[in-house]
């Protein structure tokens, strides 16, 4: 084992990676920019170092400064948490040749898997179902227009390389298309996401209505073995990007499931996958069938809602993996339910952006509560980076449990200063289609109408 | 006359009109970016842009003056 581990992010990702880090009894090395200095996880990590200015692309993209990082600090192995270089194989690839370790798949497992349209006929030739869409980037309107006219609409509208929703849209007919496709090619222009040399390449897929969102957690061994660690259910969404997370999914049977679980560890066998990978897929409840989505090739967000049922430290599994150790635990068994929600600076209502100072924060505890956050009161979210502040997650022994646990968590946690998201969170738990389980990703948009 | 005042902490990433311009209600006079975001700023109101109180790449605050319509 290594003894020192650099965390490449920063924020509630970065903190939560530290305490495993710390726990494990290994040195924690912090990287950040001038505008997080203040911030949690720069004072709880063992040393710091710092990146440069707040500008992403000056200070946690920059991978010639956290390589540097690591040299100055003497760090032997680097943990890229989720978004920023955590995917990009380049980072990886750069990391190994500074002689450290990477905690993570092998860059060619990043890069295959990093390209949407690679990946799902990667997926397909393994045997592991796909939506109906392109197998070629498709280079222009007129190509989409095509590609749509074969498909047949609803279609969604992706960039290959891109992440976390940013671009995504759905086009209905060909005059949406055309807007979709313009701002999917922005979006993969601005915000990037697939390597150097990477165009804005764009993918069409056949949109399926009131499905759901579930994913797989998966985690390739140091022997090669990959394991499913069950599902998480994240059909609760705005703008594609995701808000509330459970587990398990309300809307999978146990013979879906694995069947599920089966065509993950198959996608994680295809591409050689070593640690924490995540296969995301799209299912039509109705039919109790499922399509794959994308793979990441990271820790995901929504994490804890896994270690909360399975008690499974996610974090150190990656770094025992990385380092070549068998997994902590011999078996693989969930119980219980989970649910995550992700307390955004935004507004409640049109979920708009709304960083700002944090005059007042006062989180919740009591049993059954994990709160990931990234800030204290006196803080400053600024606009610089994702608008998340803290994950607050539930466990309890059956889903009306953590519902109840959830509501009471909501109502005690209190923030000031910056928009906050708390008061849609609350809704949400009292919705009927959610509380009942029976809800799809349509849900925010038809609370909102 | 129309003020309009951003909602919130923004890059402005882009200027869609200029002084003078004629705006419809419901076009886009600039584009924020805050928090991976792009924020399209509206018109209320047609009428003229009379005055434009931002420029690319300004940081601006919550109730900063983006622009007047009449």
């Amino acid at each position: 084992m290594f003894e020192s581990i650099l965390v490449a992010n920063r924020g509630e990702i970065a903190r939560r990676i530290i305490r495993t880090v710390k726990e494990m009894g290994l040195r924690a090395i912090a990287v950040y920019s001038e505008a997080d200095a203040d911030l949690p996880f720069v004072r709880e990590a063992d040393e710091a170092y710092l990146l440069g200015p707040a500008a992403p692309a000056q200070s946690y993209l920059d991978i010639a400064k956290v390589i540097e990082a690591c040299r100055a600090t003497g760090a032997q192995a680097v943990h890229p948490g989720y978004g920023f270089l955590a995917e990009n194989p380049a980072f990886a690839r750069a990391v190994i040749d500074a002689g450290l370790t990477w905690i993570g798949p092998s860059p060619e497992a990043i890069e295959r898997m990093g390209d949407k349209i690679n990946a799902r006929n990667l997926m397909e030739s393994a045997g592991v179902p796909v939506a109906a869409g392109t197998r070629e980037p498709v280079p222009d309107l007129p190509g989409a227009l095509a590609a749509a006219a074969e498909i047949g609409y609803p279609v969604m509208v992706k960039a290959a390389g891109g992440g976390g929703g940013i671009g995504m849209g759905v086009a209905r007919n060909d005059d949406e298309l055309a807007k979709a496709f313009q701002t999917a090619t922005r979006a993969a222009e601005r915000f990037g996401g697939g390597g150097e040399g990477t165009g804005p390449a764009i993918l069409l897929e056949r949109y399926i209505e009131r499905a759901r969102h579930v994913e797989v957690q998966i985690l390739g061994l140091a022997d090669g073995t990959v394991l499913a660690l069950g599902e998480r259910d994240c059909s609760v969404q705005r703008r594609h990007q995701k808000v509330v997370e459970e587990s398990p999914s309300p809307g999978v049977t146990p013979k879906l499931r694995e069947r599920m679980l089966a065509a993950a560890v198959r996608a994680g066998e295809t591409v050689g996958f070593r640690g924490a990978g995540t296969v995301e897929c799209l299912v039509d409840t109705d039919r109790q069938d499922f399509v794959f989505l994308e793979m990441n090739t990271r820790l995901q967000v929504e994490h804890p809602v896994t270690e909360l049922v399975t008690g499974i430290d996610l974090v150190e599994q990656q770094i025992r993996v990385a380092a070549g150790e068998p997994p902590s635990f011999t078996e693989v068994r969930p119980a219980g339910h989970a649910i995550e929600l992700r307390v955004y600076a935004e507004d409640p209502k049109r979920f708009f952006p709304g960083p700002g100072k944090i005059d007042v924060w006062e989180e919740p505890s009591g049993p059954g509560v994990r709160l990931d956050s990234g800030y204290v009161a006196g803080n400053t979210v600024t606009p610089f980076y994702d608008p998340l502040m803290a994950k607050l997650c539930v466990y309890g022994a059956d889903r009306d449990e953590a519902l109840t646990r959830a509501r009471a968590a909501v109502a005690a946690f209190r923030i000031e200063g910056p928009k906050q998201n708390l008061p849609f969170c609350a809704e949400l738990l009292d919705d009927p289609a959610f509380s009942s389980g029976d809800y799809d990703t349509g849900l925010v948009a038809r609370m909102r109408s | 006359m129309a003020e309009v005042h951003a909602e919130m902490v923004a890059n402005v990433w882009k200027v869609v009109v200029a002084e003078g311009d004629s705006v419809n209600e419901g076009d886009t006079l600039v584009i924020l970016e805050s928090m991976k975001m792009e924020i399209p700023v509206i018109a209320e109101d047609s009428g003229v842009v009379a005055a434009l109180k931002v420029a690319e790449g300004d940081v601006i605050q919550e109730g900063d003056l983006i622009a007047v319509i009449e």
